[in-house]
């Protein structure tokens, strides 16, 4: 069979497969070389020291611990907002929406949002939040940005397990006489928290990776916030890729910018594992 | 008896509104972004001049005499962003081509958890990378006083793009029924002449799409780029210090004033119109695939 075919078709045949495996081989070395180099040149700076306290200038020391609570003041805020917000959206898509012109226009509107990149948002947030709003240069104003900007995440994967549930599941909860909220609230939603819950964790992924849109909103403070301060509007304060851009970029500190981005490193690893988990057990 | 089936059905109408109103949410976000970006941005182009604002080539904003000419941006943008699609689109279509057709199952496996991790790397990470490593190799190899340039940035843009390039074009070769490979391989052709002369034309549109989904991420990526492209407003050279549209805003925001900090806004708005025609090339593919399915 294969002594039919010229030589010519042979060797393109084998380029073609050549560059295929070779593309495939060539993105898997450079992943395992980025990390791995990450990994060699940040982990022996990270420190307890380093992330339990906070930089100080009398002492020469740089700590990271507000940044690291920054992150997680960030990420809880921003989901608290959206979550409510994109999950009644995909509830309205996929349960109550009758008119097919709105939910395009909706979707649409998802869409675009999903498109504009974060450095547009982080103008936008400054424009609205910080000054408009006049929250100041503070978490708040950069936690309503990220809302913004992780909305569609939420509402996507939100309405994509909606459309998993049967509707045998609502016909019979209906037919057994529950009103619609009822329903929605003790059959679909118990049904899709494995959805919400990939969303949330895709969500907490781009909060974690997000810098160019906090930059202008939630600023570059180093200080060490409590919960209520994190709160309160005018109090700024910079997460670990904001902090990361400013030790790399404007002093140069490369030891503790690796350090930083290898702890950034395991965490995106961590959030795809769980995302991933989450993705499994929904489809089972 | 009446009286609960009536509060009832008011909390069924106001849950009703609640989640519409949460749907409308969005819109409104569109809306408003769209607005604030327009108004803040059309002062400075009035005041300086539609013409000289998009042709000038000079961006000289803090000079004595101040001149706004953001053609040196627009033009790196988009050099940049076709720099990032003539290397990342070949190497990841073959990645498409090799996983949705060649790879054995735990390769596959293996290799696509590699494509979704390079994801979610935060771009500060990408940055930083490049500023360490690429910058000061693309100074040795060309003998350059400085690395950091148009084609460093090109180079980690095209590393960027690569995760969504690669999942689109593997779901739209996967997409593509199964009888015209069957129809081609019993005509004789041989399993990669299949892939590359019958079911790659078959999901040309959801390839479209996928270069079209990379150049926005490429034309949208501001810290990255600004860590490697050495961010010097100069009309584009391969091998000099550049600075993009987003990198443009993001640069001189923080110390701006006046009629500097209006024409970064009008800066802003010209990338959202970019962003926003790269959005409706993509809608128009998505209906038209829509369409044919």
């Amino acid at each position: 069979m294969t002594e039919n075919i010229s030589k010519t078709r042979k060797i393109r045949d084998l380029i073609l497969n050549l560059l295929m495996v070779l593309s495939a081989g060539m993105i898997c070395c450079l992943l395992l070389g980025l990390i791995g180099y990450i990994l060699y040149r940040g982990i022996p700076y990270v420190s307890w020291m380093l992330v339990s306290t906070k930089p100080s200038l009398l002492r020469g020391t740089v700590g990271i611990l507000p940044n690291i609570l920054n992150t997680l003041y960030m990420i809880v805020i921003t989901l608290v907002i959206v979550l409510p917000i994109g999950v009644g959206a995909a509830i309205y898509l996929n349960e109550y929406a009758k008119n097919k012109k709105i939910v395009r226009i909706i979707e649409l509107a998802t869409e675009t949002l999903a498109g504009i990149p974060s450095i547009l948002y982080g103008l936008v947030g400054m424009l609205v939040f910080v000054q408009f709003f006049s929250l100041g240069t503070s978490l708040m104003a950069g936690a309503l940005t990220l809302v913004i900007m992780t909305l569609p995440t939420i509402i996507r994967t939100t309405q994509e397990s909606l459309k998993t549930v049967p509707r045998a599941y609502r016909e019979g909860a209906l037919g057994l006489g529950a009103g619609k909220w009822y329903m929605i609230r003790t059959v679909v939603l118990p049904c899709v928290i494995d959805g919400i819950v990939t969303g949330c964790i895709l969500a907490v992924g781009r909060v974690v990776g997000e810098s160019a849109a906090l930059l202008f909103t939630a600023g570059m403070a180093n200080e060490l916030l409590s919960v209520p301060e994190a709160l309160q509007p005018g109090n700024a304060g910079s997460t670990l890729t904001v902090a990361l851009y400013m030790y790399a970029k404007e002093r140069g500190q490369f030891d503790i910018a690796f350090a930083i981005a290898a702890i950034l490193l395991i965490l995106t690893f961590l959030i795809n594992m769980s995302a991933k988990a989450a993705a499994r057990k929904l489809r089972k | 008896m009446e009286k609960v089936k009536k509060t009832v059905k008011w909390l069924e109408k106001i849950m009703n509104l609640l989640f519409l109103a949460c749907g409308l949410l969005t819109i409104l976000f569109v809306i408003l972004i769209t607005i604030f970006l327009v108004i803040s941005g059309i002062p400075a182009i009035r005041n300086i001049g539609i013409f000289d604002f998009l042709c000038g080539t000079v961006w000289a904003s803090t000079a004595a005499e101040p001149l706004y000419g953001i053609l040196p941006f627009i033009l790196t943008s988009v050099y940049g962003t076709c720099g990032a699609i003539l290397i990342g689109v070949p190497v990841g279509l073959f990645c498409a081509v090799f996983l949705a057709k060649m790879a054995p199952r735990k390769i596959g496996g293996a290799v696509r958890n590699v494509v979704d991790l390079l994801a979610g790397i935060p771009s500060v990470v990408y940055g930083l990378a490049g500023m360490i490593l690429i910058v000061p190799y693309v100074r040795e190899v060309f003998h350059l006083p400085d690395g950091a340039n148009l084609f460093s940035a090109i180079l980690v843009l095209a590393v960027m793009i690569l995760p969504s390039v690669i999942s689109v074009s593997e779901t739209a070769i996967r997409a593509v029924p199964e009888e015209y490979e069957e129809a081609s391989l019993a005509l004789g052709a041989t399993k990669t002449e299949t892939v590359f002369k019958v079911i790659l034309p078959a999901a040309k549109s959801g390839i479209v799409t996928a270069i079209a989904l990379g150049t926005g991420r490429a034309v949208g990526e501001a810290m990255a780029v600004m860590m490697v492209a050495g961010n010097v407003a100069n009309m584009p050279k391969l091998f000099g210090s550049v600075r993009f549209l987003t990198t443009a805003v993001a640069s001189e925001m923080s110390y701006s004033s006046g009629l500097q900090r209006q024409a970064l806004f009008s800066i802003a708005l010209v990338l959202f119109l970019f962003i926003m025609a790269i959005n409706l090339i993509l809608g128009v593919m998505t209906k038209r695939r829509e369409q044919n399915d």
